[in-house]
Order: C-alpha cells, then sequence, then structure tokens
C-alpha cells in the first residue's frame, strides 16, 4: 500500500507547474513569455534592477559616506555636471563649479551658491573616503566624486550640516528598498498560512480569518502604525527599530495577501488534481504544499510585487513624520524629515529630491507587479 | 428585510467595536513602565511642574494599580457611561475636550475629500472605461499611476514650497489669520471654503487614482454584456444607454469601496494635516505620540476606528439598498 501511494505521489509531483511532456514548454517559461511582451513591465524591471544594485554597492556608488560632514559647505545648492570645460582651453570630462558664501547685509544669513569662475573636475573610480564594502572589503574607490577631494561637488546639493545630498540618498537606498522586501517577506508568511487555512478547511475557520481579516482593514492604518511605532520603547538601536518597524508593517500588510491565497485556495480546492492526491491518501499538509502551492506560485509573487510599494510608501511616510526610523539611520523618509518646514524648504528646496526616488521606485514596482499579474496565468 | 438586515449589520459592529476598544487600549498600555511616571519624567524633563495631588487622584481615577483587565474596564466604561477618555496631561485637559475640538474638521475634511474623489474618478473612470485605448484613456491611466506612486505629504510639500516660492503666500491652515479665532460666521465659511480645496485635492489624489481604475474596470466588465447589446440593438442612443444600464450596476462596487477608501482618507489626511498645519486632529495625535501621551493617542485612534467602522455600516446600507442580492444574504 505505502509503495503504491510513494508511486502515485511521484507521478503527481508536477502539477501545473512544469508539465514537461514532450514538446510542450514549462510554466514558468511561459511566464517569462507573457511577462517579457508588458514593455513597461520590462522597462522597470530594469529600473528595479539597477535601484536594487544601488543599494547594495551603496557605499562604493555615493562620492562620500552617509554622515560626512563638510562644514563649509552647508546648505550648498544642486548643480549640473558639464562635459566640456573652456575656462582654461578647450577640456572634455565632467566639471562643475565651485562654490562660494554670500552673506546677505541685512538678515546677516549666509547662503551658498555656485561660482562659476572656479571649476572643480570629477571623475570615475575616484579616490576618496574609506569604506568596507560588504562590511568587509576595504577599499577608498568610489565610481564617481571628484578627483581633488579638497575640492568637493555637491551634484544634488547638502543639507543643513553640509552632508552630500546624492551620497545620502544613495545609502537611503538600501533602508527605504530592503525594508519593503523584510516587511512583504513576514506578511508573506501570515499571509499564506492564514489565508491558506482558511481558503482550504473553509467553515469556522474562513468565517473567523475573514472576520480578523475585515476587522484589521476598517482600522486607518496610518494612526494605527503611528501609535504602534511611538509605543516602541525610545532606547532602541537603529536596528531594532528597524525590525520593529518592519513587523509593524507586515502585521497589517499580510491581510490582502491572505485573500489572494485564499481566493485561490477556493479556486483550485474542486480541481481534479486536488481530488486526486485526496483520494491517494496524501496528508492536507502535503496537498497544501506540493499540489496546490506550486501552481499559484506566480500569483503569489505578483501580489508580493504589488505589496512592496505600500510598505515603501508607509515606511516614508512614517520616517517623515518622526514616528519611525531615526537618524543616524538614513532611509529616504528620514530625508525627507529634514524638508518638514516651510523655511527650510525654501531655503533649500532640494530637500524635497529624496522625494523622486520613491516615486520611481513605488512606480516601477507597481508595473512590474501589474506585469506578473498579467503573467501568472498564461493560459488564457 | 432591509431592517433585519441593518439590524443585524449593527450586532456584526458590536465584536469589532470591542476589538478595536482593546486594541487600543493595549497599545495605551505598550509603552514600558507605568504610564504616568513617562508623562511625569518627561514633564520634569521639560522643567514644568506637575502637581502631586492631582497625580495620586489620577492613579486613584485609572486604578493604575490594578490588574489590566480592570484598568480596561475602568477606562471604556469611563468612555461609555460619561465620554471621559482620561486627560491629557501634555495639553493639561480633558482628552474629550481636545479632541472634540479637532474631530470636526477631520470629518469635514474626510467627507468632503470623499465628495471630491467620487466627484473626479467616477467621470473619468467611466470616460476610460468607453473610450478605452484613446488618449484621454491612457491619460487618465497615466495620472492614476502618479496619483498612487506620489505621497501625499510629498505632494502637499511640493505644493507649499510652490505656493510660497512663486505666489508669496502660503496655502497652510484652513482659515486666514483674521478669521482663525473669530465666531462663525458667513465671511469665515466663505474663507473655510476659499482654503479648504486645497487640503481636499492633496488628500484625495491617491483615493482618486484608485478609484478610476475601479470605475474603469467594472464598467469594462458589464459594457461586454448581452444585455448592453441587446439594449444597443434595439436602438437605444448610446449615453443614455450607458446612464441606464451598465453604470447602475458598475456603481455598487464604487459605493462598497468606502470601506477602504475611508480609512486610506482617514490616514492621508492625518499627514497632510501635520504639513498644512490644519486644524485637525493629525497634528495634535502627532504632538500626543511624540510625547508618549497615550491616552490623548489611544483616544483619537479608538474614535478614527469607530468613525471608519460606522462609515463602512453606512456604504453596506446604502449597498443593500442598492443591490437587493445582498439584502437577502447572498453575494
Amino acid at each position: 500500500m505505502n509503495g503504491m501511494t510513494a508511486t502515485g505521489t511521484a507521478v503527481l509531483d508536477t502539477p501545473g507547474g512544469n508539465q514537461s511532456e514532450a514538446g510542450t514548454v514549462g510554466h514558468w517559461k511561459l511566464v517569462w513569455r507573457r511577462f517579457r511582451r508588458h514593455k513597461l513591465a520590462m522597462v522597470s524591471g530594469g529600473v528595479l534592477l539597477v535601484i536594487y544594485l544601488v543599494a547594495v554597492f551603496a557605499e562604493f556608488i555615493a562620492p562620500y559616506g552617509a554622515s560626512t560632514r563638510f562644514g563649509d559647505h552647508q546648505y550648498a545648492p544642486p548643480q549640473i555636471i558639464r562635459p566640456i570645460d573652456t575656462t582654461d582651453g578647450f577640456d572634455l570630462g565632467m566639471f562643475a563649479d565651485g562654490y562660494q558664501v554670500e552673506v546677505n547685509e541685512e538678515s546677516q544669513r549666509r547662503t551658498m551658491s555656485t561660482d562659476p569662475s572656479q571649476t572643480r573636475e570629477l571623475g570615475f573610480f575616484v579616490q576618496g573616503e574609506e569604506y568596507e564594502l560588504f562590511g568587509l572589503i576595504p577599499m577608498d574607490r568610489h565610481l564617481i566624486g571628484p578627483k581633488d577631494p579638497e575640492q568637493p561637488v555637491f551634484v544634488l546639493g547638502t543639507d543643513r550640516l553640509g552632508r552630500d545630498m546624492l551620497s545620502r540618498i544613495v545609502h537611503g537606498t538600501r533602508i527605504s528598498m530592503s525594508i519593503g522586501l523584510v516587511g512583504v517577506a513576514a506578511s508573506m508568511v501570515l499571509g499564506i498560512i492564514i489565508g491558506g487555512a482558511s481558503g482550504y478547511f473553509g467553515g469556522a475557520v474562513d468565517t473567523a480569518a475573514q472576520r480578523v481579516i475585515e476587522f484589521i482593514m476598517s482600522i486607518p492604518t496610518l494612526p494605527l502604525w503611528m501609535t504602534l511605532a511611538a509605543a516602541l520603547p525610545q532606547d532602541w538601536g537603529p536596528l531594532m527599530k528597524y525590525f520593529a518597524i518592519t513587523v509593524i508593517l507586515s502585521m497589517i500588510g499580510w491581510t490582502e495577501l491572505a485573500r489572494v491565497v485564499r481566493g485561490r485556495f477556493l479556486a483550485l480546492r474542486e480541481e481534479d488534481f486536488v481530488e486526486a492526491a485526496r483520494l491517494d491518501n496524501c496528508g492536507t499538509f502535503r496537498i497544501m504544499h506540493k499540489y496546490m502551492l506550486p501552481s499559484f506560485t506566480s500569483h503569489i509573487i505578483a501580489a508580493l510585487t504589488l505589496a512592496i510599494p505600500a510598505m515603501i510608501l508607509a515606511e516614508t511616510a512614517l520616517s517623515f513624520l518622526g514616528l519611525g526610523l531615526q537618524p543616524p539611520a538614513v532611509s529616504w523618509g528620514v530625508l525627507l524629515n529634514e524638508a518638514q518646514n516651510v523655511r527650510s524648504l525654501v531655503a533649500a528646496p532640494w530637500l524635497l529630491i529624496p522625494g523622486i526616488p520613491v516615486v520611481i521606485a513605488v512606480l516601477a514596482l507597481n508595473f512590474v507587479g501589474d506585469g506578473l499579474r498579467d503573467a501568472a496565468d498564461p493560459y488564457n | 428585510m432591509m431592517t433585519q438586515f441593518i439590524v443585524r449589520r449593527v450586532l456584526y459592529m458590536i465584536p469589532t467595536l470591542i476589538a478595536i476598544s482593546i486594541v487600543t487600549f493595549l497599545i495605551i498600555q505598550a509603552p514600558p513602565g507605568d504610564y504616568l511616571t513617562t508623562v511625569v519624567a518627561k514633564l520634569e524633563a521639560e522643567g514644568a511642574y506637575v502637581d502631586r495631588s492631582q497625580l495620586d487622584a489620577l492613579r486613584e481615577r485609572y486604578g493604575l494599580d490594578d490588574p489590566l483587565w480592570s484598568q480596561y474596564w475602568t477606562w471604556i466604561s469611563g468612555i461609555v457611561t460619561e465620554g471621559d477618555f482620561g486627560r491629557s496631561l501634555v495639553y493639561d485637559a480633558p482628552v474629550a475636550d481636545v479632541i472634540q475640538d479637532r474631530m470636526g474638521f477631520t470629518i469635514l475634511l474626510s467627507l468632503s475629500t470623499l465628495a471630491f474623489v467620487w466627484a473626479v474618478a467616477i467621470p473619468i473612470g467611466m470616460y476610460s472605461a468607453v473610450k478605452r485605448y484613446s488618449i484621454g484613456d491612457y491619460a487618465a491611466t497615466f495620472v492614476g499611476f502618479l496619483g498612487l506612486a506620489i505621497p501625499n505629504f510629498l505632494f502637499a510639500l511640493v505644493l507649499l514650497y510652490v505656493s510660497h516660492r512663486y505666489f508669496g503666500q502660503s496655502v497652510g491652515g484652513l482659515f486666514s489669520p483674521e478669521y482663525e479665532d473669530a465666531r462663525w460666521n458667513l465671511g469665515k465659511l466663505l474663507d473655510l471654503l476659499a482654503h479648504v480645496w486645497i487640503p481636499v485635492i492633496i488628500i484625495g489624489t491617491a483615493g482618486t487614482a484608485g478609484m478610476i481604475r475601479i470605475v474603469r474596470a467594472n464598467l469594462l466588465d458589464e459594457l461586454n454584456r448581452p444585455y448592453v447589446t441587446t439594449a444597443r440593438a434595439k436602438g437605444l442612443p448610446e449615453r443614455r444607454l450607458l446612464v441606464r444600464y451598465p453604470s447602475r450596476i458598475a456603481a455598487s462596487p464604487i459605493v462598497s469601496t468606502i470601506g477602504w477608501l475611508l480609512p486610506s482618507l482617514i490616514s492621508a489626511e492625518i499627514i497632510v494635516s501635520v504639513v498644512l498645519s490644519l486644524p485637525t486632529t493629525g497634528p495634535v495625535m502627532l504632538k500626543a505620540l511624540e510625547s508618549q501621551d497615550m491616552y490623548l493617542a489611544g483616544g483619537f485612534l479608538l474614535i478614527l476606528s469607530v468613525l471608519t467602522v460606522i462609515g463602512t455600516l453606512i456604504s453596506d446600507i446604502l449597498l443593500a439598498r442598492l443591490d437587493p442580492r445582498i439584502r437577502y444574504g447572498k453575494r
């Protein structure tokens, strides 16, 4: 009897996932083919790849460290890099202006502006601050930076303490982009377990799970997040805070995923191959895990991708309000926190630049998610 | 039938409300240490004077030495029977008073935004569905995506900067300075109307974007139905056909979206109010949270959640009026 079951499942072990009959194409290949037709999703996929590469190699890509201060360059404005320099003959390369300080006679305010009479040259793979790539490999080369470290150039300007905005945005990519991934991973576990149980067993389990989901969805999320984040102990370090915020975000974020999983389970429960597995005396967990899950993995991936942007936006909003991550941690939301009042906004509108990567990342994730959702079911 | 539905729905609401109150209470209790000692330490660090006898009275009043469930009972029964939400130590006033001043504008703002979202999203969504793949449709889709991707506080900040830089005036607040403390009269009302549209647009963008997609998808589903073809074959003018049949059926999911639209609008309202310093719940709630004035923060959380639940209830009742299938308990 045992032997029978074993052979039975061995044949059935590849349902939907990989119907590798001669001449037909595998499921994932079909998904990929369908996804490739979605131009916007493909482009967005490329954009995302670049963003995550920036996150991984942040120290190398940023010209300076995240908290390096240039005390005499506070609120330096952004400037455009010129490919040609004509101050001293004709040179090709990357050039920027120097900086000068103007003192307003009336208000005694110091403002920085660019000084076109000076020229500073930038280069690729220049020597700069020392750092350790991945915390292991000591290096001092930066992808882009001033050739003379004594003459810094701030492409996106500096903040109140004279810290380079570009470097801070690049370093912030790491937290902003990873918090979405980690948060979604956490909510995936909850969503699949609860949604799966709800869809597979139905009845009382389903009703209970649905009530809980409805309850969570009925509470306005931001006040709840704010209150939970504010209730965290204030002496927690940045890393603890990071994980606590992720947990808070995913505690609410799992509901949507649970709905998707439940819906798929409800649809699949009546399918023939599931019935066959059940008749083969297959355990409940094995049916779920081996037969049902693989046949909608692509749906789950699509739903996960669509859940990431909400997490990124939530973290940005919380940190912007000063309730999420705190400096010295750097995320795009923490950077935007600097732009909270009108006065600093008028003095330095470039403090809003960290909002641009947020919008780009969220758009790209949405497009990729849409593309994946369309491609998840490539059979019709 | 209808009354029966409403009664059932209201009864359903009770466990939800209890759950909300328990969650809120647990959050109030979450900061480590006794609630009062936290606040006192904070106030003393700021150099404020704290009256000992007042503290002891509070300790007694909230039974802070009792077990947790009994504290919960004291708290919730105070709210239900006397509307006593506790005392905000930062404002040195009853929480109920602080909330009352602010909640009116929050409700006003949320409801106007809801109206704005519908007024804008439904025509655009219908246009997008009818003129599918036209330039207008693509434009609507694009704007919709932008609306979803731009955090509303960022939108508010940009508008704040632009108005300050190019028009030399601030968009913050709901009133001009001369009306700020004035009594209600026609002038104040007009002044409010002149200010309120900016936050309404900012808060409404994300919701509008989502709503356009829903309306478009719903109407597209309906437009391919045989009854539409029949009506068209019978020679009904296109415009009348659209208004009479498919849009009525497409409308019911629109009403049901209040359930998710309202919470998201309230979330947006809070953060936008902080940026634009509006006299709504947002800034006060943030201030309460920053100083861990948890009774005040918890009071806001509780009331906002309860309001959302009531909003959802109203939308469900409206929906049942629109769609008899729901009334009879079949979905």
